[in-house]
């Protein structure tokens, strides 16, 4: 790699030709500060539209200030980062960006989390020129059920829109309008619900002001827990035990299983389950799905289609239905893990506790916010009641422990409740990519050779590149498998399929960066992508750590076969367990 | 339309043009009897009503039996006086008439192109180009 | 045919007027009845000479004799040498400045060129719609000549000695641009012309093609040699549909010809040009926003480096110039790149289309050598200003040029001191300014423009304008501090220098210039509130003369805020507390009794 001598701040430092200025800086200690730009390393994710001007530096013989996120070095550069100059553009550029910003900060839910807080305060603006009735953006404010747009808080940095297109290829926000004006929005101003959006809410997970932010249904929690005719049982998936510690000031990749459990009880919740147990059950009906189709393929059966795509996660499910409609009939019938529970507690769970459905309320903790569109989804409500009542994030589970004055550091660890607690370490790691397809894997090489597995780990399936391949030997009868997260690379597999170009017989997919770590409703990474490897990491220390690491080994999960779905795929689990996809063609 | 194959089929069809005026279209008239008459038809001309002016030269060229060709031309960059319209009678140096309406054009026809007598309006050029 | 032998041209431009070419109409003809030569000769008034500091100006054709200073007691002694006995007048004819050489024929005046028409040279003089007319005039030779005489190498060498620098504004040196595209080595390359002019009140882009839109297909094609393009793409606004269609008839002209196509002229060389329509936006002129756009993305700019040479349209080497720097290029083919350097002055070579707007005797598009002073260019080719009123300012370069005064009219114009006199040559609008324009308002007029076309990609040009626009306006309307005046400045020249491209790069130049400029007008509208030309409504005192003041009670009866009280046939008077400055008492009193301030 060609190498490149610049000075910066009077420190001569040696980088890699087309390393930006602003992140030469970085390598010798100086934080040029920024707002528009952010970068998950690890994912290959990178928002640099310069739009911002706030990172702005004095380079040696140009006219004007450049900005560094999006300036490469060149030989012989000399630059300065912190000049009069410089540091009066960057405070008056930030002043006009709080000129056109509600000044909420108060009461604002990004409070604390906000960049653009962040900011103000590290370049000390402790006063806006005002001038006399100057205008401010407002916006009509969208909600839906999973994401809010209160746009008088868009700064233009254009992070969502990068996500949404580039990273998401979903293309449901764009700039719209021009100059004071400008704004993302979805085309035409309509609101999300009609847009493609898929609720990934990834575009929540970047915003750096509160302009994108969850449906917050902490209320609604909070008053089912007061209620004492209602029976509140709650679940939590995987992805949240390694990622809630953050929150509470824990580093990036501790689990926090046991205190997650301990806080849910001291919520008030009447039993804190595990949506891993529910995983457990994904694994049985799919994988029993995918032995079936591969039999059957192999077999000869032409009304075979391979090959099986995974349906856990919500915004891939809503991808595939508003961008591949005419491919249905692919992904697995399977409902989420969040969706089995719900139909199982309410079921079966509320049978044996002798509670009316309608009493029992299904919350559901999850890293996601397109989990709240989706217990939204009509299929899956009886008689208008929800499976799952309520779903909130992470974030949202973080903001109901520290209102209720729990110490959430010094908790002392609790299990789960019985019976729909116990779970596997396949279940657990649902929680990154590769993890949902390796759960099924362990499962189904059990099922169709009929041999134990030597090694349960699958390294080969494992990993944070987008897209992944694999071959799994099934004891002979190599078994071909995809791997993809965020919903761009799943397009280029769908595309890949649709074209002959893959040969594929299951393939997982996970519409965030690195699966559910990288959810939209985990603790803000700020554009660390440290912070989701570390996730990423702790997911597999747990899985690790447990005694029984293949699903259909989950005591209760055959318990619950034998008492009362009979067999996978039989007519009871179809029932409950399996669902169908609709063609939501937008355009 | 052949193609021109070479520069030299450009040369040769350079000077086959150069006079500048079809003379198939004209018939058995001598060049050098033959009025040409341009019509300033940019956008700003049109917009000050060129089109007008070129319809109602037509018309009067036609209805008087003149010899004359009409065309249209681009900007000559006199926007204060817009319609422009360029006469050139043969022996004589161009003329350029400024806000040329209808009523101007056939004034010009009666009393410039077939009298030689001048008519208010006239832009005197006030540039060289490199092309004259 | 003809029965005159001479004609008599008298300028009846405004400035020749004011100096009584009027009568001096009438005495020449009375002259010629008087002297029995009125069968023989004609006089005729004219449009402007543009030469109106020597006016009254008489041209006599056709000898082209051109006298200076004409007083009408000067009649009897024209018609008497000149048209009867065809002697000159040796008096009344131009000396040349500089030689003292008296000129005879107007032909070798030196007044003839300050105006040299290169990129208009065909405009005007061929039929746009007809490629043989163009061909008539040397069209395609300069093809013809780089395709068989000289490598890529060579004729981008030509160029670059030439000196030509692009006339979009920036200024920079086309043969250097070319050659970056040519050296970045890639298996497609495209040519892009960008004809996207967004200047309010700039048309040359326009002017050329549709006056001669051969000269950009041929100059493309040169361009496409050069940098190893086979492909060319013009970016034309929509609102130019007739530009477009002939533009398109252009096209399908050369085609046809096979001067676009494959093997053009017997060579090996491959090149074809498409239209592509923008949509009007400002920001479209620039390069790398033009480029999103015709890639079917939002028009906004990105940072450069990378340039398009390096990485234009669909990440390959695109070379982009303008409708009027394409319309120099075949003609410096032509007559060689010393011709060319030979025009202009030391750092701007050849010459500049202006459209010349304003407060300006002769609105029009004009092309002036480099170097030519903005005197020359205002009171000479531009006639001077209208109404004889007194010059103040000059715009140039469009919305986000910079107000310059009387102190630069002498300063040579080209790319480099119009910058360093806080202006910009920009496309070439120049807008002129009288004493009745009030420079706080003027600069309040282009950040509205401005703000308008923002794209809102940068925070600066996106907040800073707006603010910048709101603050002028609160001067204007008499709310202003001197604080204010402070925040102006800074916040202007924090977008000049932290915004992403050239729109917001230039957008606070008309703030600056006029503070630089006309800082006591900024003052005045801040301290004693009030507005010196007398332009801003809000800052306008009305008062009632006592003395003119009939009590007719008019006034009363036209303002909506009751400010103005009195008895009938008494004098009256305003309320300064209710009054609004509407200026509906001043316009309907019959007696003249009311003043503004």
């Amino acid at each position: 790699m060609e190498k490149i001598k610049l000075t910066i701040d009077n420190t001569v430092v040696e980088v890699d030709k087309g390393t930006t200025v602003y992140a030469a800086a970085k390598q010798i200690g100086i934080n040029i500060p920024v707002l528009c730009y952010m970068r998950l390393e690890h994912m290959g994710i990178e928002n640099k539209p310069a739009g911002c001007r706030v990172c702005v530096v004095e380079i040696e013989g140009r006219k004007n200030l450049a900005p560094s996120c999006s300036t490469e070095c060149m030989e012989g550069m000399v630059v300065k980062t912190h000049t009069v100059r410089v540091i009066n553009a960057r405070k008056t550029v930030l002043e006009l960006i709080l000129s056109d910003h509600p000044k909420d900060c108060l009461i604002c839910s990004k409070n604390g989390q906000c960049d653009l807080q962040t900011l103000a305060q590290t370049l000390g603006i402790r006063e806006v020129h005002s001038v006399e009735n100057a205008e401010v953006s407002t916006y009509r404010k969208d909600y839906s059920p999973a994401l809010n747009r209160d746009m008088d808080k868009c700064v233009m940095c254009r992070r969502c829109e990068m996500i949404c297109n580039k990273v998401q290829t979903v293309g449901a926000l764009n700039a719209i309008n021009r100059g004071f004006t400008a704004v993302v929005a979805p085309a035409f101003e309509q609101d999300l619900v009609d847009s493609p959006c898929t609720f990934c809410g990834q575009c929540v997970a970047v915003c750096p002001t509160a302009a994108l932010t969850e449906f917050d249904d902490t209320k609604n929690v909070m008053q089912a827990l007061a209620d004492p005719t209602k029976t509140v049982i709650v679940q939590t998936a995987p992805a949240v035990r390694v990622a809630l510690g953050e929150e509470f000031g824990m580093t990036p990749g501790t689990i926090v299983t046991g205190k997650l459990v301990t806080a849910l009880r001291r919520l008030g919740f009447d039993k804190v389950f595990d949506t891993d147990f529910a995983a457990d059950l994904t694994i049985m009906e799919e994988g029993t799905e995918l032995l079936d189709r591969i039999t059957r393929f192999i077999g000869g059966d032409k009304s075979v289609k391979l090959p099986i795509l995974t349906s856990c996660c919500p915004a891939w499910v809503n991808f595939f239905e508003v961008y591949y409609p005419t491919m249905l009939d692919i992904p697995s019938t399977c409902r989420s893990p969040q969706q089995m529970f719900g139909a199982v507690a309410k079921t079966y769970y509320a049978d044996k506790l002798g509670v009316k459905r309608e009493d029992m309320v299904v919350v559901s903790v999850m890293p996601c916010l397109a989990k709240k569109y989706e217990c939204d989804r009509d299929e899956f409500k009886v008689n208008g009641n929800p499976d799952v009542d309520y779903s909130i994030s992470t974030r949202e589970l973080a903001n109901l422990i520290r209102a209720f004055n729990i110490n959430f550091a010094s908790l002392p660890d609790e299990d789960f409740d019985a019976p729909l607690g116990e779970s596997t370490g396949a279940a657990v790691i649902f929680g990154t990519t590769g993890g949902v397809i390796e759960a099924a894997v362990r499962t189904a090489y059990e099922v169709f050779t009929g041999k134990t597995l030597a090694k349960v780990d699958f390294t080969e399936l494992r990993g944070l590149e987008g897209i992944r391949q694999a071959t799994i030997d099934f004891n002979g009868t190599p078994i071909n498998i995809g791997i993809a997260h965020q919903l761009g690379n799943a397009r280029k597999l769908l595309d890949g399929i649709r074209n002959g170009m893959y040969n594929f017989h299951a393939i997982e997919i996970m519409a965030c960066p690195g699966g559910c770590i990288g959810g939209a409703g985990q603790p803000l990474h700020h554009g660390n992508s440290g912070i989701i490897k570390a996730r990423h990491e702790a997911i597999y220390r747990e899985d690790a750590g447990k005694t029984l690491r293949k699903s259909h080994e989950n005591p209760y999960i055959q318990k619950l076969y034998s008492e009362f779905l009979g067999k996978p795929m039989g007519e009871n689990a179809h029932h409950l367990l399996h669902t169908h996809y609709f063609d939501k063609q937008k355009i | 339309m052949n193609k021109i194959k070479s520069l030299d089929d450009l040369r040769r069809m350079k000077q086959a043009v150069e006079s500048g005026i079809d003379i198939r279209e004209k018939g058995d008239v001598p060049e050098e009897k033959i009025v040409q008459i341009r019509v300033a038809m940019a956008t700003c001309g049109i917009a000050a009503g060129a089109r007008d002016t070129m319809n109602a030269l037509i018309e009067k060229v036609n209805k008087d039996n003149i010899h004359a060709v009409i065309t249209q031309g681009g900007c000559m960059g006199y926007c204060y006086a817009e319609p422009t319209v360029e006469v050139r009678v043969p022996g004589k140096e161009p003329v350029v008439f400024g806000d040329v309406d209808t009523k101007k054009a056939a004034e010009i026809i009666d009393k410039y192109v077939k009298d030689g007598e001048l008519v208010e309006g006239i832009i005197p050029m006030n540039f060289q180009s490199i092309n004259q | 045919m003809g029965q005159y032998k001479m004609h008599l041209l008298v300028c009846g431009g405004t400035g020749c007027r004011a100096s009584e070419s009027a009568r001096l109409v009438d005495v020449l003809g009375e002259e010629l009845v008087k002297q029995g030569l009125e069968k023989d000769a004609q006089v005729v008034t004219t449009g402007c000479f543009g030469f109106c500091e020597k006016g009254p100006i008489v041209k006599i054709i056709p000898d082209n004799t051109f006298y200076v200073h004409v007083m009408p007691e000067d009649a009897a002694e024209i018609v008497a040498e000149h048209v009867l006995k065809g002697r000159r007048v040796a008096r009344l004819l131009y000396q040349d400045p500089n030689s003292g050489e008296t000129i005879e024929d107007s032909k070798h005046m030196g007044f003839y060129q300050k105006q040299l028409r290169i990129a208009l040279r065909n405009c005007g003089f061929i039929d746009p719609e007809c490629i043989d007319e163009y061909i008539a005039r040397d069209g395609y030779a300069a093809l013809g000549k780089v395709l068989t005489e000289y490598t890529p190498e060579q004729a981008i060498d030509i160029l670059k000695k030439s000196g030509l620098r692009g006339r979009g504004g920036a200024g920079f040196p086309t043969g250097i641009k070319w050659e970056i595209a040519a050296k970045n080595a890639a298996d497609q390359k495209y040519v892009i012309c960008n004809a996207d002019e967004g200047d309010p009140g700039a048309f040359m882009d326009r002017s050329i093609s549709e006056g001669d839109p051969h000269s950009v297909l041929e100059a493309m094609a040169i361009n496409g040699y050069c940098i190893g393009a086979n492909k060319g793409f013009i970016y034309i606004r929509a609102e130019y549909p007739l530009a477009i269609q002939r533009l398109e008839i252009a096209i399908r002209q050369a085609r046809e010809y096979g001067l676009l196509g494959t093997g053009i002229l017997g060579s090996d060389f491959d090149f074809d040009v498409e239209l592509r329509y923008g949509a009007g936006a400002f920001v479209c002129g620039e390069e790398t926003a033009l480029i999103h756009s015709m890639e079917g993305e939002r028009g906004e700019p990105t940072v450069k480096p990378p340039f398009p040479a390096e990485s234009g349209y669909l990440g390959k080497p695109s070379n982009v110039n303008n409708v009027e720097t394409f319309a120099n290029v075949p003609v410096i083919y032509l007559k060689g790149p010393e011709w060319f350097a030979s025009i202009g002055n030391e750092r701007s070579k050849g010459t500049k289309v202006f459209a010349l707007a304003g407060k300006i005797n002769n609105v029009g598009l004009i092309e002036v050598p480099m170097g030519i002073t903005l005197r020359e260019v205002i009171y000479e080719i531009g006639g001077g200003i209208k109404d004889g009123k007194k010059f103040k300012a000059v715009q140039t370069g469009g919305p986000s040029g910079g107000c310059l005064t009387e102190k630069h009219l002498d300063t040579p114009i080209d790319f480099d001191n119009l910058l360093a006199s806080g202006s910009m040559m920009g496309s070439g609008g120049m807008i002129v300014m009288d004493e009745d324009d009030c420079m706080p308002a003027v600069a309040k007029y282009y950040l509205e423009f401005t703000v308008e076309e923002s794209c809102g990609k940068c925070a600066p040009c996106r907040v800073g304008n707006k603010r910048l626009h709101e603050t002028l306006e609160k001067i204007c309307e008499g709310k202003g501090t001197e604080a204010d005046l402070d925040y102006l400045r800074n916040l202007s020249s924090v977008i000049k220098d932290t915004s992403l491209c050239g729109l917001g790069q230039t957008s606070p130049n008309p703030v600056l210039s006029t503070l630089d400029n006309f800082w006591d007008e900024y003052v005045a509208h801040v301290t004693t509130r009030t507005c010196p030309s007398g332009r801003c409504k809000a800052l306008l005192h009305y008062s009632i003369d006592t003395e003119k003041c009939t009590g007719c009670t008019a006034c009363v009866r036209v303002c909506s805020t009751a400010a103005i009280t009195g008895e009938k046939r008494q004098p009256h008077v305003i309320h300064q507390d209710k009054c609004i400055h509407c200026g509906a008492c001043f316009d309907k009193c019959k007696f003249a009794a009311i003043n503004v301030q």
